[in-house]
């Protein structure tokens, strides 16, 4: 199965060379987005006291914006690391699901290369990888080499923007005057509101919500983070057993099942 | 502004990054390891995994927005209503942009 590229053929060659040019191909209506966000963590994360070296050690060592910009914004409440973690992994939640419908995907890929696709495995190489496989109906594989150009490329290109941003962010010198101290809020709330065609959206930010304004009251940072998002989560989990989430997805798309 | 440095030291930052990235680099191959083992999972437990990125962003987006002033009010809910129809890159220049000119203009 893992010898499906074998590169002593000519003819594998040029297929090889036609996967490594999808693979860019496909980065190119990405380069604006991935660019724009690797310059505004950047300068938010030197905006935040971070160094320009260390604002790029946080993008080449983790590679993955969500939690770069969690780590921002839970570090700078000056919390224990423990929490730190915590916060990052629950974030980073989603990619459990990437990874196990990724797997069957990539399955064919020798061990070391596995796990480097899985550190090269953002929310972007998913989705190209998703469309690739659908646009072919699963009838080619995904191959290394379109895998690891567009990974390798958008890896790239993540390190370079976090860059610019990062020197750009130490030119200057008040953030508040230009709004980068509320970045990280706006971008969190549009991510947010990326995920509201989920099934109990609503119930689950209203209880996260409240019970986490709550305990920063009370208990205070960090465990409004844990406290509100561990509330939210049983909701969901609540709502799932006693059906309603079911009545509810069945009332909004006229489905029987949840 | 916050100094990050005050909590921790470069070391320590350093060290704390790469212990996040393996923890990100966890969780992207955790499925793999573990629920791609699975037949099916239970709905339940399908239910609670979805709605962990919501309910986490929930708790970091909500104190800021309550606790700071009228213009980052303001700016978040416009932002909000924005996302609606505008791709994350336009909401952030937009919400951010409008920040700026409803603090200049005092609020």
């Amino acid at each position: 199965m893992n010898r499906n590229i074998p590169n002593s053929d000519v003819a594998a060659s040029t297929t090889q060379r036609e996967e490594a040019f999808a693979g860019l191909r496909d980065l190119i209506p990405l380069i604006f987005p991935v660019t724009a966000f690797g310059t505004i963590y950047g300068t938010a994360s030197v905006a935040a006291g971070h160094s320009i070296a260390m604002t790029v050690w946080a993008s080449a060592v983790m590679y993955a914006g969500a939690s770069q910009f969690v780590f921002l914004d839970v570090y700078r409440l000056g919390v224990p690391a423990w929490s730190v973690v915590l916060a990052v992994f629950a974030v980073n939640f989603r990619h459990i699901l990437y990874s196990a419908a990724v797997a069957n995907k990539i399955n064919h890929f020798p061990p070391l290369a596995k796990l480097a696709s899985f550190f090269l495995l953002t929310d972007l190489q998913f989705a190209v990888v998703e469309k690739r496989f659908e646009n072919f109906s699963g009838r080619r594989l995904i191959t290394l080499t379109y895998y690891f150009a567009f990974g390798i490329a958008a890896y790239l290109l993540w390190i370079v923007a976090t860059a610019i941003g990062a020197l750009f962010g130490s030119l200057i010198e008040d953030p508040a005057l230009v709004g980068l101290d509320f970045v990280l809020p706006i971008y969190f709330l549009s991510i947010l509101m990326g995920f509201r065609a989920r099934r109990n959206f609503l119930p689950v930010v209203l209880v996260s919500a409240v019970v986490a304004v709550a305990v920063e009251k009370t208990l205070g940072a960090p465990w409004h983070i844990s406290i509100g998002a561990l509330c939210g989560v049983a909701t969901a989990i609540l709502l799932s057993l006693s059906g309603g989430g079911k009545a509810l997805a069945a009332a909004e798309e006229g489905s029987a099942n949840g | 502004m916050v100094d990050a440095m005050a909590f921790y030291s470069q070391h320590e930052v350093a060290i704390l990054i790469v212990i996040l990235g393996l923890v990100t680099l966890a969780t992207r191959a955790g499925g793999y390891l573990v629920l791609a083992r699975f037949k099916r999972i239970p709905a339940p437990l399908q239910a609670g995994l979805e709605a962990v990125p919501a309910a986490v962003i929930t708790t970091l987006v909500l104190p800021p927005a309550l606790t700071a002033g009228p213009a980052e009010m303001i700016a978040m809910v416009v932002a909000g209503f924005a996302c609606l129809r505008l791709p994350p890159i336009a909401v952030i220049v937009l919400g951010i942009g409008l920040l700026v000119v409803l603090r200049q203009l005092g609020l």
